[in-house]
Formats: C-alpha cells, structure tokens, sequence
C-alpha cells in the first residue's frame, strides 16, 4: 500500500480543481484592490519633499486641512443619527403594515438615483424661490426666503434624502426578524407600548441598529458630489473628500492625495470600531422565539 | 398584531405617519421638480412655470451630446454587469462549495471594497490606473467600476448557491456529465433566477455609480451621472432647464432598469442583500 497521492491529500484539505476556480477573482482583487491599496500606503508615505511623513504632517499642520476632518463628522455624525431616529419608529409602524412595498418602492428610489441626481433636484427645490420655501411661506411659517442651498444646510438636506431610505430599509429588515410572538408575550404580561420597546425590543435591536449605524455612517461620511454641488466646497461642507480630491487631481499630488484619503478611510474605521465595541455591552443572543 | 388604544398612541401613531408622508411628500417634489423644469419655458418664484415646451430635450441632447453619452454609458454599464457576473458566478461557487485554508481571509478581501470608503481605495487606484495609461478610457472605467461591483455579485450568490443542493450535482456526474455540461445544463438554470437578479442590482449601481467613474473617466467616456455632475457643476453656463432635461433622461434609463429588477427583486435587497453579509 503506498500513500495517498499528494492530489488526494490536498483534495481531503478542500484544495482540488473547484477550489482554483477562486484564482480569477482573487488575482483580479489582488490587482485591482489590494496592490493600489499597498501602492497607496507607500505612495503616501513618499512626499513629493521632505521627510516620509511630511504628507501627513503637512496635513495635520494645516487646519483648512485637518479642519475636514471636524467639518466632516459635523455633517455625517448628526445626519446619521437623525436618519436612525426617524428610522426606528417609521419602521416599527410599517412592519405591521401588509402591503409595504409600494412604500419600499417608493423609498429606494432617491438611493438608485444617487447623490447627483438629488443635489440638482434640491437645488431648485430648496432654492429661494423654490417650492419649499414657497409653501413655507404660504403657510405664514416664513416672511422670508430661508437660505438652505450653498451651505450646511443643503448637504444635510440632501443626506437625508438619500440616507433616511437607506437606514429605513435596513431597519426594517432587522425588525421584521423579531418574532413577533415576544412582543405579544410581553403584552399578555401586562407591558405597556413604552416598556415592551424599552425592555423587549431596543435589547433585540441594538446590534442590528449598531450595524445600521456604521453602514449609514460610512455612507455619509463618504459624501462628496452634494457637498461640491449644494454646499459651500470651500467653507463649511469642505469635507475630507473633496480634499483629497483636490490633492490628488487639482493639485497632482497623488502622494498626498492618498495619504488624505487614508486619513479618511482612518477616521472612519475609528468612528465604526468606537460603534461596534459599544454593541458588546447589550444582549447578544437570537431574536427568535423558539426553544434551544 | 397588538393594537393599543388610548391617546398618547393614537397622538405617536398619527406623529410617526405624519412624519413618513412629509419625507415622502418631499421626496416627491424634489423629482417632480425637475421633470417639471424640464418642461418650462421660463419658471421663476411661482407654483407653476409659465409656460410649456419640449425644446430642452433637443437642446440638451445636441449641447451635451447626450447620443454618445448614453451609447458609452450602456457599453460600460454592460461590460461591467458580464464581466463582474462572469467572474463573480465562477468566484461564488468555488467559495460556496469548498472549504480551504485560508479561506475566510479570502472572503474578508471580498468584503473590504464594499466597506472601505469609496474614495479612500478610489484615489490610489486611479493613480495606479492612470499610470499604466487606462486613465480616461474605456477599459479604465470599466475596470475601477468591476472593483466593487464584482464583490457585490460574489456576496450575492454565495447563499444562493450555498441552497442548491450538491447531490445533484453528484447525480449528473454519476450519470456522466463533464464539467462544462453539469455548468451549463446543471447549475446554469438553477442558478438563473439568482443571477439574474444579481445582474440587475449591478446594473442599476453601476448606472448610479458616481464617484469611481468620476474619478478616472476622460471626455469619451463619460458616463451620464458623471456629465451630469459637470453640467449641475457649471450651472449658470447653460439654461437650468437644459440640465434638468438631462437628469430627466438619467432618470428614464435608471428608473427603466430598475423597474425591470422590481421584478426579480424586493426593493429592501437593493440595500440589504450584501450589506448585511458583510456586517457578520
């Protein structure tokens, strides 16, 4: 009896002529995502002068650079948690709706238009002489036109009008996934509407909303086309994109354009890890209703 | 369903509702806005415009040039949707079917484009493309658009292949059918529906995909979000009504695929489907 073939051996630890079939993806992410990413790392850390971290001091010396960073999280941060708080309650009265997919419908449409789309349409609808301050007006809420274009305003506006559909959706999937024969036991126990979502529901949630929360973050935190079309790009909605944008196809310095777009991805991952270590402290266990 | 009686609920119940038909209502207008100034002779700080005409369209689709901007923005949309879809169904399988050292990190490396703010790997990669020359064609658009598009049907199609059962596939190789048969006669018509609504979802992001196209896209190959961005961006050049005519027409081709993905899909997945994988 000899030994199994080296083909088998490999065969009995998943690696046979299927598992290769991976091989065009992976070498396409490997070019494609993971050698610019490294590239990026290094090009960042090779200024065009000075010091190899002179990009990143530069940055950090800067404050209408590093002023981005604060200007950034000012618009995602609030908008974020906005869009949840008006998530949660909306999707707990439509999951006792039955027919919810005109509204989902309805819903998805701002997210497959996309941030341009929007910015040109609240352009004219937020203008002065738009339809918003129009009907403000002529309901005696305004004497005059509220300025809400070129400026905070009109990012945050356009924020929520793709982002409140976004965090929405995903709410609602997370709490359609609560069996809803835990709300009727709790009623059955005499819980009132406060407390069954205080003590039954928010547990169950959190780590869904957690997740919701860094997903709709991340989306508006990235924010880029609106800030440049309805804010104001070199005031107060100069977010860190558009300087990296800038540095890196204004001012052709790709150095220090990736090393701004890393500081980007960094601050981000701080904010989601900050989130997702705070899940930890709340129940984790199933949201079924079943034994076992 | 538990219904409470009693004013403070009937008081939230109508808040909340109140609240869902203002976004709507809103979100509404600001469309209808700009299908209706499409339309306008001349519309200043009234209800309504003045009057009516069509002329927008034609001068929109003669000063954009918007016959070569759609003709290039279906070539690369489509491209994009087979390759990432080729690339993408032969990925999932081999992921779906076998387990192999080392394979959570390779799933992880799927996941990373579709986490990873869009710009922050955008930037180094369009420098990357620029200097190998794809910088402003066609190729570099379509490859910088395949970067998350092709994770996305990867993510997609793993469950769905996860549900088929591999016993079939036993079964036709017993009854001797060769690799490329049991894809092409086996798996494919299993697998159609999964993928064609995968196929879709790309499709439609793709179309709205903005930032990455911007990023490395060339006079030609501009694709129809990102001339209208440059339009909206130099606003105050051409007549208001021109530019809203050409985000009309963005939104007939986007609104037109993804009314034919409504079909396949609930609108919910259009968010959730990936998303939710890659939070686990």
């Amino acid at each position: 009896m000899s030994a199994p073939s080296l083909r088998s051996r490999l065969a009995a630890r998943g690696l046979d002529g299927t598992t290769l079939l991976i091989l065009p993806g992976l070498i396409f992410i490997l070019a494609l995502f993971v050698y610019p990413f490294a590239f990026g790392v290094i090009d960042s850390l090779r200024p065009k002068e000075g010091a190899w971290y002179a990009n990143y001091a530069k940055f950090f010396h800067d404050p209408y650079q590093y002023g981005t960073i604060a200007a950034t999280l000012w618009l995602a941060l609030p908008v974020t948690i906005v869009n949840l708080a008006l998530a949660v309650p909306i999707a707990f009265r439509v999951r006792l709706m039955r027919r919810q997919r005109l509204l989902t419908t309805i819903l998805v449409l701002p997210i497959t238009l996309g941030t341009v789309f929007v910015a040109d349409g609240l352009l004219t609808f937020l203008g002065p002489r738009g339809w918003f301050n129009h009907a403000l007006m002529l309901l005696g809420i305004l004497h005059e036109p509220l300025k809400l274009t070129n400026n905070y305003w009109g990012v945050f506006a356009s924020l929520l009008i793709t982002g409140f559909p976004f965090a929405f959706l995903l709410t609602l999937s997370y709490v359609s996934g609560i069996d809803p024969a835990i709300e009727q036991a709790a009623a059955t126990l005499g819980a009132g509407p406060r407390q069954r979502f205080a003590r039954i529901f928010l547990p169950l949630l959190v780590p869904g909303l957690a997740v919701t929360f860094c997903l709709s973050f991340v989306q508006a935190y990235a924010v880029f086309p609106s800030a440049v079309l309805l804010g104001a790009p070199a005031g107060p909605t100069r977010v860190i994109s558009i300087a990296a944008y800038q540095a890196a196809f204004e001012q052709y310095d790709h150095s220090m354009g990736s090393a701004i777009a890393l500081i980007m991805g960094g601050v981000e991952l701080v904010v989601v890890v900050l989130v997702l270590a705070g899940r930890s402290l709340f129940y984790r266990g199933p949201a079924g209703g079943t034994k076992g | 369903m538990i219904r409470d009686k009693g004013l403070t609920s009937k008081i939230w119940r109508f808040a909340i509702w109140a609240v869902a038909g203002l976004f709507v209502l809103n979100l509404a207008a600001v469309i209808a806005v700009v299908i209706i100034n499409s339309f306008a002779t001349r519309w200043l700080g009234t209800w309504l415009p003045a009057g009516w005409t069509t002329r927008w369209y034609f001068d929109a689709w003669n000063e954009f040039q918007l016959s070569d901007v759609v003709l290039v923005t279906f070539e690369i949309v489509f491209t994009v949707t087979i390759l990432s879809g080729l690339l993408g169904i032969i990925t999932a399988y081999a992921l779906a079917r076998r387990d192999f050292p080392g394979k959570k990190i390779v799933v992880l490396l799927f996941l990373l484009p579709l986490l990873i703010p869009t710009l922050t790997y955008g930037i180094p990669l369009a420098t990357v493309l620029y200097q190998f020359g794809l910088g402003g064609t066609f190729w570099g658009v379509v490859l910088i658009n395949l970067v998350p598009s092709f994770p996305f049907v990867v993510l997609v199609m793993i469950p769905f292949i996860e549900q088929i059962d591999p016993r079939i596939e036993a079964a036709a190789r017993v009854f001797g059918a060769g690799t490329t048969s049991l894809f092409l006669r086996i798996l494919f018509p299993l697998l159609l529906p999964g993928m064609l609504a995968a196929l879709l979802l790309v499709l439609v992001r793709a179309l709205a995909m903005f930032e990455l196209t911007f990023l490395v896209a060339g006079p030609t190959t501009q694709t129809l979000v990102v001339s209208l961005y440059y339009a909206v961006f130099a606003s105050g050049v051409r007549a208001s009504q021109s530019i809203d005519a050409m985000a009309v027409v963005y939104m007939v081709t986007t609104l037109f695929w993804l009314v034919i993905a409504l079909q396949f899909v609930n609108p919910t997945q259009i968010v959730t489907r990936a998303k939710q994988q890659s939070a686990h």
